[in-house]
């Protein structure tokens, strides 16, 4: 459900500049410019060898044109976790924050440049709110898109170059990740187990057991998946378990591309399947090309442990 | 890095000589120091796992930075870069490696532009794709 009350607060923000143009503290100087290099390992000596960048068309030492946005950020003010909004930008996501959209991610960042900076330039930066989107679900959560554009000017006014920036702002939808210690790799993501509770944990339970189960009416028969409380047929709320022999058929399935979730290997084929009990199932259909996954393929259940979590998939009946 | 390459050198489908970077905690506050950048989550590991991640992860300007140099490496001291477009994806952490690949997909020789598909990928995914349009001289 979009959020009426915050997109009613946003709104006004859409067109708005951040504040007044931001200026650099520093003029473009060698010693920012040899740290960014050494921090990007890059050797190119038009950024700090004055006699080589006088031979090339640079004509000079130059900043490197991916530093523009470093001559006006505000350095250590940064992580004051207490500094208030300072700007409209900051004010924007204070409100998201309001709301509950306490996430934020950077999705996409576009640099055009139309000069390269100079020694003793400085840099003049003016950023607009430029759009933000349609409430979207996305893989972290639900969210918003906001687009902001800056554009750098040199103490001439003649424009050095502009950058786009797209950024979601969301609802976090899951816990954070475990921390780790030191330098080791960051574990491979796994799959995301489903919840359990206590309408459903006696059926995940069961699989841990090697067991694909079905939940059966007890007053009427109907049975029923995924595993609910209450008997859509007859509303009652008594019911039993019994075994599936895990045969069926595919009744619909999508190969999915995308969002890629953590612990697949994607694409993916993802199976309706009609259990020869009568229910239906949810479940990847593995080992068979996608090309010959077809409605109606006559498939079996296995129980495998996958990405730390036990799962029923289906293979093509042999 | 002395030779400049030069427009007539490069046609669509040349490869870029791989870089791979091994990811260390000094690289990714290094480069987030020399941004300026010190939005908490890219030099303070708490600050990281309290937002969810397992430690403190690259900045998008070292980022950018990564596939500037990636670019000017082989394009050489006389290119000029026009234009750095990039989709982010997976965060770049201590511990992991990040690929550099590109690719040249067009060269305008009235513009004397060429653009080059780049990729920064690490043990997650895609940590960026996009476009870098460089100028060459003729
Ligand atoms: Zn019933």
């Amino acid at each position: 459900m979009p959020n009426a009350a915050l997109e009613e607060a946003f709104a006004p923000f859409v067109g708005q500049d951040f504040g007044p143009p931001e200026i650099a503290r520093d003029p473009v100087n060698e010693a920012m410019i040899r740290q960014w290099c050494d921090a990007m390992g890059d050797a190119n000596p038009i950024h700090w060898d004055a006699e080589a960048a006088a031979k090339t068309h640079h004509g000079g030492i130059v900043a490197p044109p991916t530093m523009l946005q470093a001559w006006i950020l505000p350095g250590v003010r940064l992580a004051d976790p207490d500094r208030p909004p300072s700007d409209k930008q900051e004010e924007l996501h204070a409100l998201f924050n309001q709301h509950g959209y306490t996430g934020v991610v950077a999705t996409d960042c576009e640099f055009e440049f139309e000069r390269y900076l100079r020694v003793g330039d400085r840099v003049t930066a003016k950023a607009t709110i430029e759009s933000i989107s349609e409430e979207k679900a996305t893989a972290l959560g639900i969210g918003y898109f906001v687009v902001t554009r800056t554009r750098f000017e040199n103490q001439d006014g003649e424009l050095v170059g502009s950058m786009v920036f797209r950024v979601l702002k969301f609802k976090p939808s899951q816990p954070p990740q475990q921390a780790s210690s030191g330098d080791a790799a960051p574990a491979k993501p796994q799959r995301i187990p489903a919840p359990r509770g206590h309408d459903n944990g006696w059926w995940w339970e069961a699989l841990d057991r090697g067991e694909l189960m079905i939940q059966k009416c007890s007053q009427c028969g109907t049975l029923r998946h995924p595993p609910r409380p209450m008997c859509h047929a007859c509303r009652s709320v008594d019911w039993e378990e019994q075994p599936s022999a895990g045969t069926g058929s595919v009744h619909s399935y999508v190969i999915m591309h995308h969002p890629p979730v953590p612990g697949y290997d994607f694409p993916v084929a993802v199976a309706l399947v009609d259990l020869d009990e009568g229910t239906r199932i949810v479940a990847n259909v593995v080992d068979c090309p996608f090309e010959d996954i077809h409605i109606g393929m006559k498939v079996e259940c296995s129980i495998e442990e996958l990405g730390g979590v036990k799962l029923p998939v289906f293979r093509a009946t042999s | 890095m002395s030779q400049s390459r030069r427009l007539g050198d490069v046609k669509v489908g040349d490869a870029l000589p791989d870089l791979d970077v091994e990811l260390t905690a000094a690289i990714i506050v290094g480069g987030a120091i020399a941004s300026r950048d010190f939005t908490p989550v890219h030099h303070d590991r708490s600050a990281a796992n309290a937002a969810g991640m397992s430690d403190v992860f690259m900045n998008i300007l070292t980022t950018n930075g990564y596939l500037s140099r990636f670019v000017t490496d082989w394009a050489g001291p006389d290119a000029a870069l026009a234009k750095v477009a990039i989709r982010l994806g997976t965060p770049n952490t201590p511990g992991d490696t990040m690929q550099l690949r590109g690719e040249v997909t067009a060269v305008d020789p009235e513009g004397g532009t060429v653009d080059i598909a780049v990729a920064a990928k690490n043990s997650w995914g895609d940590h960026a794709t996009g476009t870098v349009t460089v100028a060459l001289p003729k």
